[in-house]
């Protein structure tokens, strides 16, 4: 099973991480890593973009949580994209939605 | 209850796509369900396995984890079972409030309160080996020409 980390650094000072495939126990520590590494790089505006998962299991969430907060002790922060219903009540479900500044665009999420 | 379905699958994280997806397709089969409640059964029978595996792999990481679906005209059950020595739900403490900024401490222990909420009913059953995690979902059954004959031992 295959996870996409696209990494689209032409809107600065925004990085977007576009996020795509299955995201559950087996691949989330892939998204973590990345997330690690974007941070490590000095990229503390972080976008990720979820219009191309498919599934998101808790462990995904606790990837997102977990990159929230690295990025918010370095004073920087995480945002989301999901307009997927199926993607979006997992968030809603556990409530994520209060903890996430989610969009329902990448442009949106910049402009914010 | 009937059963229509076993799987056994390697208590490995790797795993856990085929099972979910097989529970899926045989509830979209089975039953008339709306996509949204497939989905539901999806995610919550793939948090059910995720912590069979993490269960099988802490105690007895060569067992497999068996998944199992049983129904009758208003039920479709979905009982996901571990060999990993038992767990008691009830021990889980809460969540902070996602208001309190110690939330971001936890990044783990969603999938039982996930599970509560995507499925009409669950039961954590204790075994001798393990536990079993039953998953209900209430609903009858499609059409007859849309039922395929999964009672095969996968």
């Amino acid at each position: 099973m295959e996870l996409g980390l696209e990494v689209d650094e032409s809107r600065a000072p925004f990085t977007v991480l576009a996020v795509k495939g299955e995201v559950d126990v087996y691949t989330a520590p892939r998204l973590r890593e990345k997330l690690v590494e974007l941070v490590s790089q000095g990229k503390l505006k972080v976008v990720v973009d979820l219009e191309g998962v498919d599934f998101l299991d808790s462990t995904g969430l606790g990837v997102l949580v977990g990159g929230l907060k690295r990025l918010r002790s370095h004073d920087g922060d995480l945002q989301l994209v999901c307009t997927q219903p199926r993607i979006y009540k997992v968030f809603e479900i556990t409530g994520l939605t209060k903890v996430f500044a989610i969009h329902d665009s990448v442009d949106a999420a910049v402009a914010g | 209850m009937r059963r229509i379905l076993q799987l056994q699958v390697p208590a490995r994280v790797e795993h856990i796509a085929i099972a979910r997806l097989v529970v899926s397709s045989a509830a979209s089969w089975r039953r008339e369900l709306a996509d949204d409640r497939i989905d539901d059964l999806k995610l919550a029978v793939s948090e059910a396995c995720t912590n069979a595996v993490e269960a099988n792999e802490a105690n007895n990481p060569e067992a497999p984890v068996t998944v199992e679906v049983f129904e009758d005209d208003d039920c479709l059950e979905i009982h996901v079972s571990d060999q990993g020595g038992g767990f008691d739900p009830g021990q889980l403490s809460p969540h902070p409030p996602v208001t309190d900024p110690q939330r971001l401490n936890f990044e783990r222990g969603l999938g039982i309160p996930l599970i509560r909420t995507l499925v009409d009913d669950v039961r954590f059953e204790p075994s001798d080996k393990g536990t079993t995690v039953c998953l209900a979902l209430y609903g009858g059954p499609a059409e007859p020409d849309a039922s395929i004959d999964l009672t095969a031992d996968a």
